[in-house]
């Protein structure tokens, strides 16, 4: 049976690990080619560790051991030249691009009024503007490819409803909206589609570590997994705590798919209802 | 391969044609057996003709064609009885219900002086009161087999203050207000509810909703509502089935409460 997207190239931001390398596997498995870039080290204000070299050559190896091509590179979505740089050798590479997935994106935490100028400006520069360079980097191959194409923004549950203590957070996801929304009607002309998903609490090294356990149990000194989990399952108005990367990854799926072809504009929650509750 | 939907049994309202046969297509080309129900009887407040049984028995040869099981039955989801015996007893044979889609509508287009008594009341009694018959019927079912999805068809009339569609514009906004609702009160049991808001449809319902451009025509200012982003006039009833076979299957079984536009754009001009 021919994948859902086979034939089809697709960029993606942040896949070392969690969601990124899960859009990676899950396309692969339906027939796609993958250009892969993440920054692979340390951001100073983001308080869990980041994703490795170690972490990208193992998505390289999942998506090779699908039998799908991988062009995968060490860059950081903040530097435009770099990111563009990644994406011209990939597409000659593997031959076009059709599919976008705007991914990367940091986690930190801090109220609004006492957030050290150089967080806000580390996650805007990598969350909004990070997913811009990304857009911006792909919309030429897209256009020179003349099929339309598929770009999927990362958004968050947060990027439609405020959040304490992640100002800075919600600040560029919501703005992630607004950027999709304009995208969508800039490149609706060349069948280009543009859409946001917007997960809850998903099961990856970004929220699994101490520094968000906190963030959902301010109450407590030193939160373990199951403290938080309270909190994420109160978040929630389906009765988990949270969803899997697979779960966004399916999301993405038919939103590069033909299937959705007249889709575009559209702001997907994998929220389990919480934005909806 | 196994379906997308394989082993799972999904109840849709206006199976007859259109995009309530195209869903029935679609999802049992994944693998789900089938309830359909249609009115298959026309309405004096509504211009075009409705579905005929003629119309609802290919539905059900489209679906054995597929090799899926298909119980169909006439019903108005206006009448919550008969809608609720036409649930049970497929239930009954088929063995559980997974999915509903509540998809049946009408639709007449008019200025708003135009609008008489009884287009105004069998709009909403089709379009409003007809998904919360169809919820009403189908969720003690979705409850006894440990969730579920719900999918109900609204519009970008459900988003937009679209002209000339009045009743219509009010009953598909509604859709979305006791879809939010039920996915909240339903929630705890796993049963996801959400909307799908399609612009227009290549299908006999729109084909017989002739009298639009008379209408545009009176106002220049109100073409523009109705266009598209993509560069298409309409889309196909299968491009609903898509998002209604995602909404249906596993593979969304975190998303509840979406408002998912099929709309080429529609909403977001």
């Amino acid at each position: 049976m021919t994948g859902r997207v086979e034939g089809k190239v697709a960029f993606i931001t942040g896949a070392a690990r969690g969601q990124g390398r899960s859009h990676a596997i899950r396309l692969a498995q339906e027939g796609a080619d993958i250009i892969a870039v993440d920054l692979c080290r340390q951001v100073d204000s983001v308080p869990y560790p980041m994703a490795t070299p170690e972490d990208l050559e193992q998505t390289v190896k999942d998506v090779e051991a699908l039998d799908r091509r991988i062009v995968a590179t060490q860059a950081d979505v903040r530097d435009y030249d770099a990111l563009k740089a990644a994406v011209d050798e990939g597409v000659a590479e593997l031959g076009r691009l059709d599919i976008v997935a705007a991914n990367a994106g940091i986690s930190s935490v801090g109220r609004a009024d006492e957030l050290p100028e150089q967080t806000w400006q580390d996650m805007i520069d990598t969350n909004l503007t990070g997913v811009w360079h990304a857009a911006k980097a792909a919309i030429p191959h897209l256009k020179a490819g003349g099929r339309g194409g598929s770009i999927v923004i990362t958004s968050s549950a947060a990027g439609l409803m405020a959040m304490e203590n992640i100002g800075h957070y919600v600040a560029a996801k919501h703005g992630l909206v607004g950027l999709m929304r304009t995208l969508a009607l800039e490149l609706a002309p060349f069948s280009i589609r543009v859409n946001s998903l917007h997960p809850t609490t998903v099961n990856t090294p970004m929220i699994q570590n101490a520094p968000t356990y906190a963030l959902f149990r301010p109450d407590l000194e030193n939160p373990t997994v199951e403290d938080a989990a309270e909190s994420f399952l109160m978040l929630n108005a389906l009765p988990v705590k949270w969803v899997e990367p697979i779960d966004i990854s399916n999301a993405l799926l038919f939103l590069a798919s033909d299937e959705a072809r007249y889709i575009t504009g559209v702001t997907l929650p994998i929220d389990a209802g919480c934005i909806v509750k | 391969m196994t379906g997308r939907v394989e082993g799972k049994v999904a109840f849709i309202t206006g199976a007859g044609r259109g995009q309530g046969r195209s869903h029935a297509i679609r999802l049992a080309e994944e693998g789900a057996d089938i309830i359909a129900v249609d009115i298959c009887h026309d309405y004096d407040s509504v211009g075009y003709g409705m579905s005929t049984e003629a119309d609802l028995a290919d539905t059900v040869k489209a679906v054995e064609a597929l090799d899926r099981r298909i119980v169909a039955r006439k019903a108005d989801v206006r009448d919550a009885a008969a809608l609720k015996a036409a649930v049970d007893d497929g239930v009954a044979e088929l063995g559980c219900l997974d999915i509903v889609c509540a998809n049946a509508g009408i639709c007449t287009v008019q200025s708003w002086d135009e609008v008489t008594p009884a287009v105004w009341q069998d709009t909403l009694d089709t379009n409003l009161t007809g998904v919360w018959n169809t919820m009403v019927a189908c969720a003690p079912h979705l409850i006894a087999a440990g969730g579920g999805s719900i999918i109900c068809t609204s519009s970008t009339a459900g988003i937009k203050g679209l002209p000339f569609l009045a009743p219509y514009v009010a009953a598909k906004h509604g859709v979305v207000g006791i879809a939010r609702t039920m996915a909240n009160e339903l929630a705890a049991h796993r049963i996801r509810v959400n909307t799908v808001h399609p612009t227009g449809v290549q299908t006999p319902m729109v084909e017989g909703l002739g009298g639009l451009n008379p209408l545009i025509e009176r106002d220049q200012n109100l073409g523009p509502i109705f266009m598209n982003t993509l560069p298409v006039e309409s889309v196909e009833a299968r491009d609903i089935s898509n998002a209604v076979l995602f909404l249906a299957s596993d593979e969304a079984r975190y998303i509840t409460g979406l408002e998912f536009t099929v709309d080429a754009g529609n909403t977001i001009r």
